[in-house]
């Protein structure tokens, strides 16, 4: 490995904790101006775990051309996980299941949604494993055939234990009642504009600073040409396997942000996070434009605005949002933007 | 190009952001509905929308209620819960409904239900039949029985004996549709009570829905020779398996729950003989029946589902609820409506004569059917406990 | 032992099921080198296709010969379905990367799945019916018309081995298969040939469509999961087989089936799915190119 070459630390602040604090700002600035509850909140929240699903995504097939369809399984691993943390674990803290809207009930939240992120960062782990000997189409398989297991497995457990079953269950006992097909039954919606938004700005920034990062670079030599990459010393094994393990720990922090939204009774339900979950969120990577954060940000927008503006034609919702899919793709073959980003496209011409 | 694609683009979001719901005008009762009329699942929603749809019609062809018409919003859900969120979401900020009318799948009437519940707007699922979904709050109702209820009542005629109008079967295998949270719970509770009665699940076996062979599962349950079948599933699942029952030489007696309903029509000769519980029979001679199965008929070509029976009488329950309810501005209209709605009793619905109990879950008696030719004939009525 | 065989026979009735349908994957896989995702809606509209033949030609109840003539329709309109798609929706992105052709194909495959469901309704319909007669073979009991099915299926592949291994067209496939640019400087008509693969991998799609339901006696709407789950399983064998090789599709898809089968009666109803992408994975870990294929050594 070549070592990573020094950055002064003022520029270091500049690239990445200004960033940070300015979008912690705005999430802030969302989580008090939009009024809880409302249309606008829902919809905001919808794209804000869209982004992360697509831009953690693009992390694996954009950015290190390895190709899964199993990301909502990773999601759905975080989404458990977390909520588990808030269920069973509040229990265990303040004796009951109900939503704390103290300091420390929100700290839980906090841990929640890393415990979550965690999980499915082992799993991604072990789904990395086999892109060892794996390539292409038949990771692709893989990737899927585990989704798959998550969600049979998930679907046979118990169901969720009311507060007045739980004495009757060992402590560590009591985290395989997931509640089966039905889903979790009983999460309580800890999660709001501000967590969320701040969830989409770690993200940007991780994916940003990774790419532009040694590391990144190494990434990007994995997706071009793996065989040139061994050879100027790039341990294309490691990184394929970081690119899984970082996808999925976002992949899980989504799911837990997802599984505490309003109406979380069920958020978290087997079915939810199926193989189409999964394809959503590859056809973002590729509409954006594979290895683009801004193209997957801007394609995770445009198509959760896309399926609410369609919700008017009813039962011709999916035929007219398929019918745009082929159009775009046949019109845009390289994804809205290509591997560019968006800024980019506001330069002079002096880029291909 | 590039600039054009660049300005469309900006022309959608800019569109997106300015874009609102219709506001209600006055003279119009809003009424919300979400369900999935879209994907997999839409054969369900499909048919609650007929029922529904048909009862406003004719709410509003007998001059509405109160002097002001019926506005029936609906939004496809896809059977999503994420989906569930923002369609709730929208009917209750946007479109300012009175009242929400929810899903078929509970887990998809939790979702939703939270947000009513939230919010303060009255909620009546139709046909979700797992306890939790009224556990939600007290702004969610249902005009369907519940699990438990529907479990115990074809266990109880099962174990009855033959001079008490039962079956006298004391070993029972289930077949599980693993992917539907209403046959996993159903499973379950039919399983405790007939544990309870008495009798003995001999074998629990399971299938994953939009499976279409079932040959192993059945030869399992073949091998341990149960008495009867339980099958806690939907028709369009049942009909198959009935039938490659039949092929593997099974010839125990079917039991099944209220999604059941209509098997009659494609399970020809496997399903004769088979007894399901169910909340009315498309059979029975009151008007109320007759009535809506004829219209039904006319209007949509096929014969009602149960979901469809009752999404119909979810509607007409609400209209019941309205009309007692104060008419105000928005919130206390809402209020009032949900204790109106927590206040019915015996109302004379397509499913029977509802009224709601204090967890306000619909308490009516269940019918145990059994299938001869197309039709069914009512082989017990079970009261509620 | 009665159920032995009775696994092996169903395992072997739904597993020439899955192979009839992984060849579509895998041959447009071998010519193209991507997932048609639309495969499984062309395979269900093959059953729709000729469920409203049966009802248009008053065929509820065929005999052998019109069965085949229901079979011939179907395979004929699956055939022009798959030339349409190629023609609007691949065609115009021979030269993208194959991840966009790919998702074009999950819109392709939505578009379809919607579109079926409003031209055809959103419930269950009921199938022409040939037989309900069984027999019983040493304790097996045995569907007369899963016998035929098994029959039809395996009579179209072995159809399909003669096409690519004895004809000129085949000759032309196998070229394109192992590069386009010199197949067309060999005089291959390469778009021909490409057309021409989606043709016969839909009409066998159509066939496919056709023996399922009346096997089962009974189709779901297009968009219902029974028909993505026939086709992922369906791709999953041809994967297992080693993509892009048409013994391996059929291979594959036996083994899918009878896995199936072996693990529903002897290990978990519950878990059978998952058992089963499990077995999957390994046989990948071990076999990285599945089990015929070849392993191709990327060049620099």
């Amino acid at each position: 490995m070549t070592p990573r070459p020094s950055v002064s630390t003022p520029r270091a602040i500049g690239a990445s904790l200004l960033p940070l604090l300015l979008g912690l700002c705005a999430a802030m600035i969302l989580e008090l101006s939009i009024p809880q509850g409302s249309y606008v909140e829902k919809i905001l929240f919808d794209i804000g775990v869209n982004v992360i699903l697509a831009v953690s995504l693009n992390i694996v097939n954009g950015l290190t051309g390895q190709f899964s369809i199993g990301h909502a399984g990773f999601m759905a691993l975080g989404a458990y996980g977390s909520i588990v943390v808030t269920y069973y674990g509040g229990y265990a803290i303040f004796g009951d299941v109900l939503k704390h809207t103290t300091l420390s009930g929100y700290s839980l939240y906090f841990v929640s949604l890393i415990a979550g992120g965690l999980v499915a960062a082992a799993a991604g782990w072990v789904v990395g494993l086999p892109s060892l000997r794996l390539r292409g189409d038949y990771l692709a398989i893989v990737t899927l055939g585990f989704g798959e297991i998550i969600r049979v497995v998930l679907q046979a457990t118990p169901p969720v234990l009311y507060p007045s079953e739980m004495a009757a269950v060992p402590g560590w006992e009591r985290v395989l009642h997931l509640g089966g097909a039905l889903g979790f039954s009983h999460g309580q919606s800890y999660n709001s504009l501000g967590w969320t938004y701040a969830a989409v700005v770690v993200m940007l920034l991780v994916a940003y600073r990774l790419r532009e990062s040694t590391h990144g670079r190494a990434f990007l030599s994995v997706r071009e040409n793996e065989i040139a990459a061994e050879a100027i010393g790039v341990n294309t094994t490691r990184y394929k396997v970081a690119a899984f393990v970082i996808a999925a720990f976002f992949a899980g922090i989504a799911g837990g942000l997802f599984a505490h939204q309003l109406g979380a009774g069920t958020a978290s339900r087997p079915e939810e996070f199926n193989f189409m979950k999964s394809f959503e969120a590859v056809i973002m990577v590729v509409l954006g434009g594979m290895g683009s954060i801004t193209g997957a940000t801007v394609a995770a927008i445009a198509l959760t605005l896309l399926t609410e503006i369609l919700r008017s034609v009813q039962d011709y919702r999916l035929v007219a949002y398929s019918l745009l899919l082929i159009v775009v793709m046949i019109l845009r073959p390289k994804g809205l933007f290509g591997t560019r980003e968006i800024w980019d496209f506001f330069r002079k011409k002096d880029q291909p | 190009m590039r600039n054009l694609f660049l300005s469309a683009l900006v022309a959608t979001f800019a569109c997106a952001g300015c874009k609102h719901g219709p506001k209600a005008p006055s003279n119009v009762i809003v009424v919300g509905e979400y369900g999935s009329l879209t994907g997999s699942e839409a054969t369900f929603g499909q048919s609650t929308h007929n029922g529904l749809s048909m009862a406003v019609a004719e709410i509003n062809g007998a001059g509405g209620i109160k002097g002001k018409k019926v506005q029936l919003v609906n939004y496809d859900d896809q059977g999503k819960t994420s989906e569930v969120g923002t369609a709730v979401t929208r009917l209750i900020a946007e479109d300012n409904a009175l009242a929400v009318i929810g899903e078929v799948a509970s887990s998809l009437s939790i979702a939703g239900g939270q947000i009513c519940q939230q919010q303060g707007v009255p909620m009546i699922s139709p046909s979700s039949t797992n306890p939790k979904v009224t556990e939600t709050g007290d702004y969610i109702f249902r005009v369907c029985f519940i699990d438990p209820f529907q479990g115990y009542v074809m266990a109880r005629f099962a174990t009855n004996p033959k001079d008490k109008g039962g079956l006298g079967l004391k070993r029972v295998a289930i077949l599980v549709d693993q992917r539907q949270a209403y046959s996993q719970g159903l499973a379950q509770y039919f399983a405790e009570a007939l544990k309870k009665l008495g009798g003995q699940v001999v074998a629990t076996e399971s299938y994953q829905g939009g499976d279409q062979d079932f040959s192993a599962q059945l030869t399992r349950i073949r091998d341990v020779k149960p008495e009867a079948i339980y099958l806690p599933g939907y028709y369009t699942d049942v009909a198959n398996i009935a039938k490659q029952a039949r092929g593997l030489g099974l010839t125990a007696p079917l039991l099944g729950g209220d999604g059941w309903e209509s098997v009659q029509e494609i399970g020809g000769a496997a399903v004769q003989g088979a007894y399901f519980s169910n909340h009315y029979s498309a059979d029975e001679k009151r008007p109320e029946v007759q009535h809506f199965v004829d219209r039904y008929t006319k209007q949509f070509g096929k014969s009602p589902d149960s979901m469809a029976a009752l999404g119909y009488d979810a509607m007409m329950l609400l209209k019941n609820a309205i009309e007692r309810a104060h008419e105000g501005p928005l919130p206390a209209w809402r209020t009032s409506v949900r204790d109106a709605l927590a206040q019915t009793k015996d109302f004379q619905g397509v499913t029977g004569k509802i009224s709601m109990d204090k967890d306000r879950n619909a308490t009516k008696p269940a019918v145990v059917l059994e299938i001869v030719d197309k039709h069914t004939v009512t082989a017990a009525t079970i009261p509620p406990q | 032992m009665a159920d032995f065989l009775t696994f092996l026979f169903k395992g072997i009735s739904v597993g020439s099921l899955y192979a009839l349908i992984a060849l579509g994957y895998t041959m447009v896989y071998g010519i193209l080198q991507f997932i048609n995702f639309a495969h499984s809606d062309v395979f269900a509209l093959g059953a729709f296709f000729s469920w409203r033949f049966a009802v248009a030609y008053h065929l509820m109840h065929p005999t052998p010969i019109q069965a085949a003539g229901l079979l011939l329709l179907s395979m004929a309109a699956c055939a022009l379905t798959g030339l349409l798609i190629e023609w609007l929706a691949y065609r115009p992105l021979r030269q993208a990367p194959r991840l966009n052709v790919l998702i074009t194909a999950i819109g392709v495959s939505l578009f379809l799945e919607n579109a079926g469901q409003l031209v055809w309704g959103k419930s269950v319909v009921q199938f022409p019916t040939m037989t309900e007669h069984s027999i019983v073979l040493g304790g097996v009991h045995i569907r007369l018309v899963e016998v035929v099915a098994v029959g039809a299926a395996f009579a179209l592949m072995l159809g399909l081995q003669w096409l690519v291994y004895r004809t000129k067209i085949g000759r032309g496939m196998r070229a394109v298969s192992v590069d386009h640019n010199i197949a067309g400087l060999m005089g291959v008509p390469v778009d021909q040939i490409i057309s021409l693969t989606f043709v016969i991998g839909s009409a066998l799609a159509g066939a496919g469509g056709l023996l399922v339901g009346l096997t089962y006696g009974q189709i779901k709407q297009p968009a219902d999961a029974s028909w993505i789950i026939y086709g992922l399983k369906a791709f999953v064998a041809a994967v297992i087989g080693g993509i892009g090789n048409l013994p391996g599709a059929m291979l594959g898809g036996l083994l899918l089936g009878i896995a199936e089968q072996f693990v529903a009666g002897y290990v978990s109803t519950t878990f059978r799915d998952a058992i089963a992408f499990a077995l999957l994975i390994v046989i990948l870990l071990v076999r990285p190119s599945g089990i015929l294929g070849k392993n191709v050594v990327e060049k620099v």
